[in-house]
């Protein structure tokens, strides 16, 4: 019975956070947080959250921040299997809905970001791809994320949309794995985010996915129920969610939360 | 003979020792969904990762037959300045973390590796994304344990049996495959049956190298560990396959070779 009294307690907490969130920043709350804040997060927010880790630790001095990056389904797997985990931002709302029906989150999930797909190639576009259809040709090396991981279910939608046929020649197990396999030149093209693409810098470049065939991937984030640290933890999602850590995620490339 | 009597001190560490191995087995039989058992084995990627896994891994353990062999007698009877260095580096995959070797395939037979670059533009030969760059990474990692082994039959043999072969008229190469095989057999069997079992648990240069996908490049230990974001009750089973697998090469080369009293 203590145990549900905590999770409600910390329900509220996360909600009044996540309510406050607009004006609240990166700026230290009433009493100072402490310990160590371990965030699961999506391949693709690899650069942004280790950017938003770092500002959010600059002005909570007592916190540490760890990162977990990897494929959503993978982080999903480890949190089901007790991995030691406060913050869960996933890449897609199938994975998190999952998560939350299962029982391991602390409050309702709130999206914290959007992206859109790109299609990412060597740099120079060697091949010459210059939209979807281009990736079914024949002599071009496409690769891309397995089903069960967000890109990849989206990118199954856009190639579905275009109507575009295409085997790949791997299913890897996250975004910056198909990335850094087009840098090795293993690969001639991969679909990723936009916001993989900017990270990559001048390695690889994008071909734009046209919106009448993009899928755009929404971004939610949660407090998870086993947290030791819950009011560092929800004052990291109430941060992911303020006016500064939006504006961060969107120099990484990513767009609004509506 | 006399039994010893275990002293404490040794008792308890031992004890744990013992149970953090067989704990971690026990979970996994018990875990096991019994009842979907010849559901989760039957269906079509299981069979599909599974056939890929036997195909790859026998191809390893034969490649490995035919270059690793004469690698080990090469080791074994000729002495040469730097064979240590040579040894120590050509059996380093035994302690390399196997990602680190598919990084190092990567960049010497990728498509714009060291060799791979000369193969792709010459021949055309690619080897990422494809079952010959499974093999590749398996044998890469297993053969090491077939060079050892057999190596070691080698310094162990009586060589006298060879030398009066020799002496009776009998060429080298009939020497090597009348005598010499027939006494190292027990040894080459055995660095055979390990190199293939460590060929068909390889994970980490298979998915670096070759990459995932069902029927090409996905052996058993790629389909178990993606399974389980799936499809825990597959996934599980398919691990109890390759236990089981472990084990039956364990126990027989205990009992045969591996001088067991």
């Amino acid at each position: 019975m203590r145990y549900r009294v905590a999770v409600a307690v910390a329900a509220v907490l996360l909600t009044a956070c996540g309510s406050s969130g607009e004006n609240s920043s990166a700026s230290p709350s009433a009493t100072p947080l402490s310990g160590t804040v371990s965030v699961f997060a999506a391949a693709s927010l690899t650069e942004a959250f280790n950017a938003l880790g770092t500002s959010f630790q600059g002005a909570n001095s007592g916190v540490t921040m760890k990162f977990n990056f990897a494929g959503t389904p993978t982080l999903v797997t480890q949190i089901e299997q007790g991995a030691p985990v406060d913050v869960f931002a996933s890449a897609d709302t199938t994975n998190m809905d999952k998560l939350t029906g299962d029982g391991f989150t602390a409050g309702t999930p709130q999206v914290f970001a959007r992206n859109k797909l790109e299609i990412v190639v060597a740099s120079g576009n060697p091949k010459g791809i210059t939209g979807l259809a281009d990736l079914a040709k024949s002599g071009v090396i496409y690769i891309t994320e397995g089903p069960t991981v967000p890109a990849g279910k989206y990118a199954l939608q856009a190639l579905k949309m275009a109507g575009v046929t295409v085997t790949p020649k791997s299913l890897e197990t996250d975004v910056k794995s198909v990335v850094g396999k087009i840098e090795l030149g293993e690969a001639d093209a991969g679909i990723v985010y936009t916001t993989d693409v900017t990270a990559a810098g001048n390695k690889v470049q994008g071909v734009p996915v046209p919106d009448a065939d993009n899928v755009i991937a929404t971004y939610p984030i949660v407090a998870v129920k086993a947290t030791a640290n819950a009011a560092a933890a929800n004052a990291f999602v109430a941060y992911v969610l303020s006016a500064a850590g939006q504006a961060k995620l969107q120099s990484f490339g990513f767009l609004s939360a509506s | 003979m006399r039994r010893e009597r275990v002293p404490i001190v040794a008792l308890v560490p031992a004890a744990i020792g013992a149970a953090f191995f067989i704990v971690p087995l026990i979970g996994l039989i018990v875990r096991s969904p019994w009842a979907d058992a010849v559901a989760a084995l039957t269906a079509p990627e299981t069979l599909e990762a599974l056939k890929l896994s036997l195909i790859a891994s026998l191809s390893a353990t034969a490649v490995a037959l035919v270059l690793g062999v004469p690698m080990a007698w090469i080791y074994a009877r000729v002495a040469f300045p730097g064979r240590d260095l040579l040894r120590a580096l050509t059996t380093l995959p035994m302690v390399l973390p196997p990602v680190v070797g598919g990084i190092a395939l990567l960049l010497a037979f990728g498509r714009r590796g060291l060799m791979g670059a000369w193969l792709a533009t010459t021949f055309g030969i690619t080897f990422p994304f494809t079952t010959a760059g499974v093999v590749m990474a398996e044998t890469f990692v297993a053969m090491p344990f077939l060079i050892l082994t057999v190596e070691a039959g080698l310094r162990s043999m009586d060589r006298r049996y060879e030398e009066a072969a020799r002496a009776l008229g009998a060429n080298r190469w009939t020497v090597f495959t009348r005598v010499t095989l027939p006494l190292i057999g027990p040894s080459l069997f055995a660095g055979a049956v390990l190199c293939w079992a460590r060929a068909l648990g390889e994970f980490g240069a298979t998915i670096t190298f070759a990459g995932n996908f069902p029927g090409v490049t996905q052996t058993m230990p790629l389909a178990v560990y993606l399974l389980l974001e799936t499809n825990h009750n597959a996934s599980f089973i398919l691990s109890l396959v390759l236990l089981l697998i472990s084990l039956v090469v364990l126990v027989g080369l205990r009992d045969r070779w591996l001088g067991s009293a």
